[in-house]
């Protein structure tokens, strides 16, 4: 069996990866499979906790965290296309009307 | 039935039948109308105010066929069972009160109050708006019976607000014209004055007595400390807040102003309202705080100047008057000095007794200038009377009785009222104030038989056309008139004194009856009416050249005092002008609205710094949701 301390630092490094991708690209759909990155890697440490404490909490959780992560990527998804088709780019920092 | 059966619950009927008929007139009254030719709603209104007039009678029956130990005091609280306010130890149960002093002014309510309204039958007539007319009189009626049956001051003071709202409307009853209107509103202005000093007096007892409950203020009275002359304790300060409200109510100075505007309401209101019931609620009210106001000499010697200088003022007043109803007016104004007097002195029982002769011989005045007004087609200028006397004889005769009555001439009621408030006066050595009230009996007479002779003797002075049209009014109004010109000439006789004396249980006053105070009395009466008889009948052109012999006493009181002009100053320029200038120009332009405006830029100079905050970057926003994360964990988890 796989120690848990070893799923969680898994878990870690995939969420900084999501984390660092999340702050330094520039694409707006890296961007957005970044956070899809954080949500997963949450999910695994979920799985881990859940399987090391024997319950089914965990694992419950989870199916809810990818329900949300559905819907998500349908909602976000649209709104990248309704993006592009407006500024013609995904560069993130181009989107930046609402501001002061 | 026993009484015990009986009065648990009629004198709760006695209030609600013309409450029900105000309800019922106020709902269905133009269908009423409609149905029965006019007449179904002045009908329905009468009933119930008679009807409340049997009830009561039942009532004040029962109330002395209660069985009662030897000296204990007669009353009755009937209880409806629950309390109307009920807050920490602040109790207003729904408690009314019978004792002998009620159960005359419930009497006096709604006797006099079924004559006028049998009288406005004939009087309204012609009116276009007899339902709201007789809706307005019902619900007058229901609320002084219940100022006058309320078991505790806030009862009282549902009363109290309520008939001054019904005196408003029937002032301004005829409310195109504008004088009606205004008057309406100066009622209510003045009153709201009075009814400050009511409710601060009110809040002071409950201070002092723990409870609002009429018997146990007068229970309670009776063991505290006697507050002499000069000492302003605090039962002093509640008796002149209390009596403030009196004031407002009973038409006193400074807050009599009201009244003699009050009469651009209907006749038969003026009898009813501004003469007979309401005016008299702050006569009532002291009365029933006899025992409270014996306590604090200070309190009572300031009702007994306010009454005497009253009572005297208002009578120079009327002297000068020309419109009828305007002398009736000041007359009432006077005569209520007169009870204020008498209970200034210590003689609560003789004001009462005044206020119940008054009811009678002064809605008979008012009632019969009505039927003068009446077969005037409504002029009220005495200058265009004269020589009604064999044109409309009833009302004639029946005015003659009532002048006699508040001339103070024997067997009539006033002399008898008068007569005890003089010795009243007498009897606790005030001799000014003595002096004061028997002038102002004289002039009394004087102006009284100065407006009989000017309406109905001599030459009729309104021209052709009015004389043509002079008639005796209808018997729906004479049959009031001759009822209480009956009650004028022989209420009097009642022993009303000896019979409220156990209600205010004052300690008894040593009662000396010096036999020269009726003699003179009637000799300054029969002076009064003798200068009335020699400068309006004997030598009618007299009149003119007295007023020009005393040019600046005449002016004085045909200007009333200016007391009007002192206030119309007043309210321009102090409240007018200075709300103008001080209060809105700079507390309400600089500091109000200045603070609320200081705030907003305020907030608005923070805003303007922190927008930055905002960069519209979707990555810097992350980027500070992430910080504020780890801060938020490193501080929980932080050992």
């Amino acid at each position: 069996m796989i120690p848990i301390n070893d799923a969680l630092v898994l878990s870690a490094i995939l969420f900084v990866i999501g984390a660092f991708g999340v702050f330094l690209r520039r694409n707006v759909i890296t961007v957005f499979m970044c956070v899809e990155l954080m949500l997963n890697a949450v999910n695994l440490s979920f799985v881990a906790f859940s399987r090391s404490l024997g319950t089914l909490d965990g694992q419950i959780l989870v199916f809810f965290v990818m329900t949300v992560a559905a819907a998500e990527a349908a909602v976000g998804l649209a709104i990248i296309m309704a993006l592009q088709r407006h500024k013609e780019t995904l560069d993130v920092d181009s989107f930046n009307l609402m501001k002061w | 039935m026993t009484p015990e059966r009986i009065l648990p619950f009629i004198p709760f009927m006695i209030l609600l039948l013309p409450l029900a008929g105000f309800v019922v007139l106020a709902l269905f009254g133009d269908w009423i109308k409609r149905d029965r030719e006019d007449r179904g709603a002045a009908y329905l209104a009468c009933a119930t105010v008679l009807g409340s007039f049997g009830l009561s009678v039942w009532s004040v029956v029962s109330l002395y066929r209660l069985p009662l130990a030897e000296g204990s005091p007669r009353f009755f609280m009937p209880y409806l069972g629950f309390e109307w306010i009920e807050a920490g130890g602040f109790r207003v149960p729904m408690s009314l009160l019978l004792d002998p002093l009620s159960g005359i002014m419930i009497l006096v309510v709604t006797g006099v109050g079924s004559l006028i309204h049998i009288y406005s039958l004939g009087y309204m007539s012609h009116d276009e708006e007899r339902v709201r007319y007789f809706s307005y009189l019902n619900l007058f009626t229901f609320f002084m019976l219940l100022l006058v049956l309320g078991g505790s001051l806030p009862i009282l003071f549902v009363g109290w607000e309520g008939v001054g709202l019904c005196s408003y409307l029937l002032i301004g009853f005829w409310f195109k014209k504008d004088s009606a209107s205004a008057a309406g509103m100066k009622a209510f202005v003045v009153n709201r004055i009075g009814d400050a000093g009511l409710i601060l007096g009110m809040i002071l007892i409950f201070h002092s007595f723990g409870s609002l409950d009429l018997q146990d203020i007068v229970n309670g009275a009776g063991s505290l400390v006697r507050e002499g002359f000069g000492e302003f304790g605090v039962i002093t300060a509640a008796c002149l807040l209390l009596f403030v409200g009196a004031c407002g109510k009973s038409a006193q100075i400074p807050l009599h102003v009201w009244l003699p505007d009050a009469m651009e309401g209907p006749t038969p209101v003026s009898a009813l309202i501004h003469a007979a019931t309401m005016v008299t609620a702050g006569v009532y009210m002291v009365a029933r705080l006899a025992p409270l106001y014996d306590q604090s000499e200070t309190a009572m010697a300031v009702v007994a100047v306010v009454g005497a200088a009253t009572a005297l003022m208002a009578a120079t007043i009327a002297l000068v008057q020309n419109d009828i109803k305007k002398v009736l007016a000041y007359s009432t104004v006077s005569q209520l000095g007169y009870m204020f007097l008498a209970c200034g002195v210590g003689a609560f029982g003789v004001a009462v007794f005044h206020l119940f002769t008054h009811a009678f011989f002064k809605a008979l005045l008012f009632l019969g200038s009505g039927s003068v007004i009446h077969a005037m087609s409504g002029e009220q200028d005495m200058r265009k009377m004269g020589g009604l006397r064999a044109k409309i004889p009833w009302t004639f005769w029946t005015f003659v009785i009532g002048c006699l009555a508040i001339a103070g001439i024997w067997p009539f009621a006033g002399f008898f009222s008068k007569d005890e408030i003089l010795i009243g006066a007498w009897n606790a050595h005030r001799p000014i104030l003595f002096g004061l009230a028997l002038f102002a009996a004289m002039l009394t007479a004087f102006y009284m038989f100065r407006l009989l002779f000017l309406t109905f003797f001599g030459r009729f002075r309104g021209g052709h056309e009015a004389e043509h049209h002079v008639h005796e009014s209808p018997w729906s109004m004479l049959l009031p008139l001759v009822l209480l010109a009956v009650g004028s000439a022989v209420v009097g006789f009642l022993k009303v004194p000896h019979i409220l004396e156990p209600v205010f249980r004052l300690p008894a006053a040593h009662s000396g009856h010096p036999p020269f105070i009726p003699l003179v009395a009637t000799a300054v009466a029969l002076a009064g009416i003798g200068i009335a008889y020699y400068m309006y009948l004997a030598f009618p052109d007299l009149p003119a050249r007295v007023a020009s012999a005393f040019t600046p006493l005449y002016r004085l009181f045909d200007a009333k005092y200016h007391f009007d002009d002192v206030y119309s100053w007043f309210t321009r320029k102090v409240v007018i002008g200075g709300s103008d200038a001080v209060l809105w120009k700079n507390v309400d332009a600089g500091a109000i609205d200045g603070s609320v405006n200081g705030l907003a830029s305020i907030v608005d100079g923070f805003a303007g710094a922190l927008r930055f905050a905002q960069t519209g970057l979707v990555r810097s926003y992350a980027f500070l949701i992430l910080g504020g994360a780890v801060a938020l964990l490193g501080y929980l988890l932080w050992p």
